[in-house]
């Protein structure tokens, strides 16, 4: 409960100084703005990839989002929403982007892709992802196993569980950036995470996942 | 108390605290009996713990740099931090 307390009050306070940072930006210290971004820079990154699954693509709309948030940051109404909002932005984007390459995906990479089940397209092949040197090969393994698996997800369970469950939002924040109900996102999010269970249960015995802090009693929930 | 199909019907609900009390304790009832039940919530819940790790998905090298050098460009507004 005191860690819980502390989280509150963290929270609290970011959103506090956040409030402050976009109140000075709208003054005229423009320069703020990067400070502002600076913390979520990898959230909107990693929003726009959920819908696109392709680097290049990611980081331009990543660009355009920021450009936009920075154009109408006098819409923002609840300043403590800034990072939901922005998240709106980013996936908006990117969905747009989607439908505007969609026909050319369709015709360019017909025999590399594939129909969900539910129809949807999902191309065979996600963007490499570029190694930082400090990488050990566990944590390969692991990301190749998860990008794998979220490859396998049809696209509106990969945005609700990209969003909820590795970005954090909460089902409110998550339900607002997709335009969905919370029952919506609730319930997508529950296949989700039956499917990504099932891909990733088998890596479960592998080394790695013996290493991570929970394996022997120290469970973090 | 409640069955295995109740159990995965809100697993989600289950392991993200939103299940009312009475439920709750059912549901945790149930677990203590059933293997196959038990291991679907803890296998559930480590591949959250994994998936929620920041580090498992890394963002492009010099992802940060471009893009602060694009919006220095497009906005006209030079960040102070970047050198």
């Amino acid at each position: 409960m005191a860690e819980r307390n502390f989280l509150a009050t963290t929270e609290t306070e970011v959103m506090r100084d956040e409030s402050a940072l976009i109140e000075r930006i709208r003054g005229g210290e423009k320069a703020l703005f990067y400070e502002l971004i600076r913390p979520y820079e990898r959230n909107v990154y990693l929003s726009a990839y959920s819908v696109l699954h392709n680097q290049a693509d990611a980081e331009e709309v990543v660009q355009e989002t920021l450009l936009k948030a920075f154009t109408h940051l006098d819409q923002l109404r609840a300043n403590g929403k800034f990072k939901a909002w922005l998240m709106l932005i980013a996936v908006n984007e990117a969905r747009m982007r989607r439908r505007k390459d969609r026909q050319h995906l369709y015709e360019s990479l017909e025999e590399h892709a594939m129909e969900t089940e539910e129809g949807e397209f999902m191309p065979r092949q996600f963007a490499d992802w570029r190694e930082i040197p400090s990488d050990i090969a566990e944590r390969k393994e692991i990301r190749a196993a998860v990008q794998s698996a979220l490859e396998n997800l049809p696209e509106k369970y990969r945005e609700v569980f990209v969003l909820r469950d590795m970005q954090h939002l909460s089902v409110a924040e998550t339900a607002a950036v997709l335009g969905l109900t919370a029952s919506a996102v609730k319930t997508q999010l529950h296949r989700a995470r039956l499917q990504m269970r099932e891909q990733l249960t088998p890596m479960f015995g592998k080394s790695w996942i013996e290493k991570l802090p929970f394996w022997k009693g120290k469970n973090p929930w | 108390m409640v069955k295995c199909d109740r159990v995965l019907q809100e697993l989600s609900n289950y392991i993200d605290e939103d299940v009312d009390p009475v439920l709750r304790g059912e549901i945790e009832e149930h677990l203590r009996g059933c293997h196959r039940c038990s291991v679907l919530v803890d296998s559930t819940r480590k591949m959250l713990y994994v998936v929620g790790d920041e580090r498992v998905l890394e963002i492009p090298i010099g992802y940060s740099e471009r893009l602060h050098s694009v919006l220095s460009e497009r906005l006209g507004i030079r960040d102070h931090d970047s050198c």
